[in-house]
């Protein structure tokens, strides 16, 4: 056989090769979106059969009622555990960003920062009960918002020190150059300029927050009362969720797929949100 | 104009190194943080480790009657369920990060990569009540009594993906020499004659799993209501699955488009750049991408506790039903006791799992960030 | 400067929604709501109770079913104002923790399965087949001791699938020392408590966990309370007592067990109406108790539980009833209302029935 029909019968194989496998992950991939779709369908079929306002306006209760209080629980358990971690948050991605740079303290600053963003948020619930929930001598919504503040903080210290090293040195320089502070440059000029990234910070960190069922069900227990009182145990969704999902009343069951419509369109809505303000709000000249 | 103020000057320096302490604080705070989370857990778990010593890891014990806890059921239940659930979703993630970066359609590229993240974003438990009400009972029925029944399928694609795999390793550490294409005949064989035995002795399985038979018992075991390690590896599969797709897609577009052109220069396919060219270099990437999945299996409580079981025995077969570490701590520290041994073998194990997940990370970062140095 | 204006905007919306929570936090605390939690045993009931009692003007009850080991340990921690558990609590540990227990109501735990063609009391079992099935040693449902005590019922080939308690229950309790008292190798193997090493089968969490997974697992077996399963409608077969007798789980059958219980001698008031002598007896009865701090440091509140209860003793029949729960007998409920003056604040008792 000539050099040339060797060449074309070997390209021949490594090109049907080729195809094949694009195939095979092309399949993967269908499969991999399929499921996920799926996911998603089953998700809207199931909530939206249960959504009515008396979901939204009724607490919870033994048989029947809503999800109003669980709602109100978790915007407010989420609402004070960003606010508590997001000052926190900044500070040490500012710290990572303007302050440390490269040296060995804050590259382990940073590590630690990276192991505490994927810790198992279980074992935050742990740790936050023995900090405050046993000191407190009872459940609360305050150990809920710690808990919570605890899994938001590294998330926006990781991207505040992110977006803040892409504020070019330029402005650093010109607000130096004119006499001002540290705190001033970092306070006025650099986070205007790099807010929009701030925000997707914060925004992707309530995202994340707010879907958390583990800490919350070792620090604010659940109730079934319509109260927003901090120093008492306090209802929230993902816990709504959990407790009506092993439940066997259908009503109950039906309720759990209607909060995890709920959440699950919360989050994405925060996700989209954080994405919008990275594009909009980015402070570029 | 403005003056650099001379009267001010000693506030000048105060006010900085003030607003550096403060800053400072704060990263000391989440230094902090985690010393404090390893130290509670360590502390309150140690009357766990007077008790029973080292053994406390490798005991299948965990009797609440008579006080006798031992660690090896909810880590073998963990570690089995993220490896099963590893091994399911990074070929899928795999192949969705490929497909999103080569294959895919320009203007569908943004759309999916996007809807891809935003799925990474869904909270585990809509996956757990999603596992618990959809796919257990699919596992329940048809998909447990299938591989039960055709657990031979089950061993020859193993084999078949097995064998792939060993000659892509053989590949890559020995290249195209003779020794490489002995051992991938001598493997081939061995191939061979397995896949010969399986298609021949195929059994029908009993129902019941029983030990006569090693080869097959791993495929048996009722899912009792389709609750099981299977079912809680699929559930995390699913889950970490957009996880993985997004941080793969991410690697592989940090391949230098002048690497895969000067390949195809060359005349290759698609499919051997992206093996012989791309994953070569942002390998190591890869594997923390793989890591940092892992690392998320690992800990997951919500998607886990709904499908696993809750049995605190170490499982016999891949449809048995067990714990996992989270599952577990979720399950039972409220019941615990204060300063009782439950309690204390509770948070040993909310020890362990920090220390395993802590390394699982700590790899991660490593490699991911050794693979973006080389790339 | 398009950003700063941004970012002014965005602290005044910030600090309007701080604004906001702070203000919902004045509209919607509720001070005078009692929580407390524990056995999911009687939950049902409890909750009835509840939602009468504020209808009537009485305080909001936050009850939580986290099963009995949980309400045992969160009253020790004083997290709640009372804790319930089906087990009673051990003397020593009533004493050390400063706790008071009473009995509160009395229900009776049945076996459920889930077979296809089994319905209502058709099928037949007895405790120590029961306890084997626990044990593992009774895999199929067509097995031959099953078929001896159902003759007319066709048992279909399908995996005995046990289902228990995944978190610590009162529940487990009961039935582990049910089953216990019936078959040896199941005492020595696994034991009795409100958490035991179950030798097969899956776990859920609280008497509504194990409800579901009963109706959603074919082959499956579990033990519930007998309000649970009769709101799901789940087949609850007859049982055989100490007398031999195979005995449907009827309210008569539980009131007929719990005729026996002794309470002038039991210690802490937890009488035992488990495995029973009598012809109509259900094996499987109990009461299910309440715990109180002894020396608590808000008496009001210990105050306002008494309250509750003694309302529940005076008009929870209805509910009881409606619930299939067994209401104390009336020189018990005395008995319980004369225990209450051990609750002592500031040097006498809280409740005001005390001389």
């Amino acid at each position: 056989m000539s050099m040339l029909a060797l060449n074309r019968a070997n390209y021949q194989r490594r090109k049907l090769g080729s195809i094949a496998m694009n195939l095979a992950c092309t399949l993967a991939a269908m499969i991999g979106i399929v499921f996920l779709a799926l996911i998603l369908i089953t998700l809207l079929q199931k909530g939206l059969a249960g959504l009515s306002l008396s979901v939204f306006t009724e607490n919870m209760r033994a048989r029947g009622g809503g999800l109003g209080n669980a709602i109100l629980g978790s915007l407010i358990q989420t609402g004070l555990g960003a606010l508590m971690g997001t000052p926190l948050g900044m500070a040490a991605g500012v710290y990572l960003a303007e302050v440390g740079h490269n040296s060995r303290f804050a590259a382990v600053v940073r590590f630690v920062n990276d192991i505490l963003l994927s810790a198992p948020s279980v074992l935050i619930g742990l740790f936050v009960y023995q900090l405050v929930v046993l000191p407190m001598h009872g459940f609360s919504g305050f150990a809920g918002s710690v808990a919570l503040a605890l899994l938001a903080m590294p998330v926006i210290a990781r991207t505040t020190e992110d977006i803040l090293k892409l504020v070019p040195d330029s402005y650093r320089e010109g607000s130096i150059a004119l006499g001002a502070r540290e705190a001033t440059t970092v306070g006025r000029v650099i986070i205007p300029a790099a807010f929009g990234g701030i925000l997707t910070g914060i925004l992707l960190a309530v995202a994340r927050i707010s879907g958390e069922t583990a800490p919350l069900i070792f620090t604010s227990f659940n109730s079934f009362n319509w109260s927003s009182d901090l120093t008492k145990p306090m209802a929230s969704l993902p816990i709504a969720i959990y407790r009506n999902a092993q439940s066997p009343y259908p009503e109950l069951v039906q309720l759990a797929w209607t909060g995890a419509l709920i959440i699950t369109f919360g989050v994405l809505l925060f996700n989209i949100l954080s994405r919008l303000s990275h594009h909009f709000i980015s402070g570029r000249r | 104009m403005t003056a650099i103020p001379i009267e001010g000057s000693r506030k000048f320096h105060l006010g900085d190194s003030a607003f550096k302490a403060l800053l400072l604080l704060a990263a000391l705070i989440i230094l902090a943080t985690l010393g404090a989370i390893l130290v509670i857990l360590f502390l309150a778990g140690r009357l766990a480790f007077q008790q029973f010593g080292l053994p406390f890891l490798w005991t299948d014990a965990w009797d609440p009657v008579r006080d006798v806890y031992g660690a090896l059921s909810p880590i073998i239940g963990t570690l089995a369920s993220s490896a099963l659930a590893l091994v399911l979703a990074w070929p899928v993630g795999f192949g969705i990060a490929y497909f999103l970066t080569e294959t895919c359609p320009k203007f569908l590229r943004t759309p999916l990569g996007v809807a891809v993240e935003l799925l990474a974003a869904i909270p585990s438990i809509v996956y757990g009540m999603w596992g618990l009400f959809v796919m257990a009972p699919l596992i329940a029925d048809p998909i447990q009594p299938w591989i039960t029944a055709n657990a031979w399928m089950i061993w020859i694609a193993a084999i078949i993906a097995l064998y792939f795999a060993f000659s892509g390793v053989v590949g890559s550490a020995l290249g195209r020499t003779g020794l490489a294409r002995i051992a991938n005949g001598v493997f081939l064989l061995g191939a061979l004659a397995a896949i010969g035995y399986f298609a021949w002795f195929r059994t029908d399985l009993p129902v019941l799993p029983s030990l006569d038979n090693p080869f097959w018992w791993w495929f048996q075991g009722g899912a009792i209501g389709g609750a099981g390690l299977f079912t809680a590896a699929v559930v995390l599969a699913i889950m970490i699955l957009p996880f993985i797709a997004a941080t793969s897609r991410d690697v592989l577009l940090t391949t230098p488009q002048l690497l895969k052109d000067g390949g195809y220069a060359m005349g290759a396919t698609r499919w051997e750049v992206l093996t012989g060219i791309v994953i070569p270099a942002v390998r190591g990437s890869l594997f923390g991408a793989v890591f940092l999945g892992l690392g998320r299996a690992l800990g997951e409580t919500m998607a886990v506790t709904f499908v696993i079981g809750n049995a605190t025995r170490a499982p016999d077969s891949f449809f048995a039903p067990t714990t996992s570490i989270a599952a577990l701590v979720a399950n039972s520290f409220p019941e615990a006791v204060n300063g009782s041994l439950k309690q204390g073998s509770l948070f040993a194990l909310g020890f362990i799992l920090f220390v395993v997940s802590f390394l699982v990370l700590a790899m991660a970062r490593l490699l991911l960030r050794q693979g973006r140095m080389t790339g | 400067m398009n950003s700063k204006i941004t970012l002014r905007r965005f602290a005044v919306g910030a600090i309007a929604a701080v604004a906001a929570f702070a203000s919902l936090g004045a509209v919607a605390a509720n001070a005078d709501e009692i929580t407390g939690a524990g056995a999911t045993f009687p939950q049902p009931v409890y909750t009835r109770w509840a939602e009468q009692y504020a209808a009537q003007g009485g305080d909001s009850l936050n009850y939580q079913g986290i099963g009995s080991g949980a309400g045992q340990n969160q009253i020790i921690n004083r997290t709640v104002d009372f804790g319930a558990s089906d087990a009673p609590v051990a003397p020593e540990r009533l004493a050390s923790n400063n706790l008071l227990q009473f009995p509160a109501v009395i229900g009776a735990v049945v076996v459920s399965v889930n077979l296809p063609g089994v319905d209502g009391n058709a099928l037949k079992l007895t405790g120590p087949l029961v306890a084997d099935m626990y044990l593992g040693r009774v895999r199929m449902w067509n097995d031959p001791r099953i078929a001896a005590l159902n003759p007319g019922v066709s048992l279909p080939a399908l995996p005995i699938a046990p289902v228990y308690r995944a978190d610590s229950s009162g529940t487990t309790s009961i039935f582990t020392t049910y089953l216990g008292s019936v078959n040896l190798a199941f005492n020595t193997t696994v034991g009795a408590g409100s958490s035991v090493s179950w030798r097969a089968g899956i776990g859920a969490p609280g008497n509504a966990g194990v409800a579901g997974a009963i109706r959603n697992t074919r082959g499956a077996i579990g033990y519930v309370e007998y309000a649970y399963a009769v709101e799901n409608n789940m087949p609850t077969p007859q049982l055989q007592n100490r007398n031999g007798q195979f005995v449907r789980p009827t309210t008569a059958a539980f009131a007929a067990a719990a005729a026996t219980a002794d309470w002038a001698h039991a210690p802490n008031m937890a009488a035992s109406m488990i495995n029973t002598a009598g012809a109509a007896n259900w094996p499987i009865v109990s009461a299910t108790y309440i715990l109180l701090p002894k020396n608590p440091t808000d008496a009001g509140r210990s105050l306002k539980v008494m309250q509750f209860f003694d309302w529940a003793f005076k008009n929870g029949q209805p509910a009881a009833d409606q619930l299939h729960y067994i209401m104390l007998p009336d020189a018990v409920r005395n008995q319980v209302r004369q225990r209450w003056c051990q609750v002592q604040a500031g040097g006498h008792a809280v409740w005001s029935g005390c001389r």
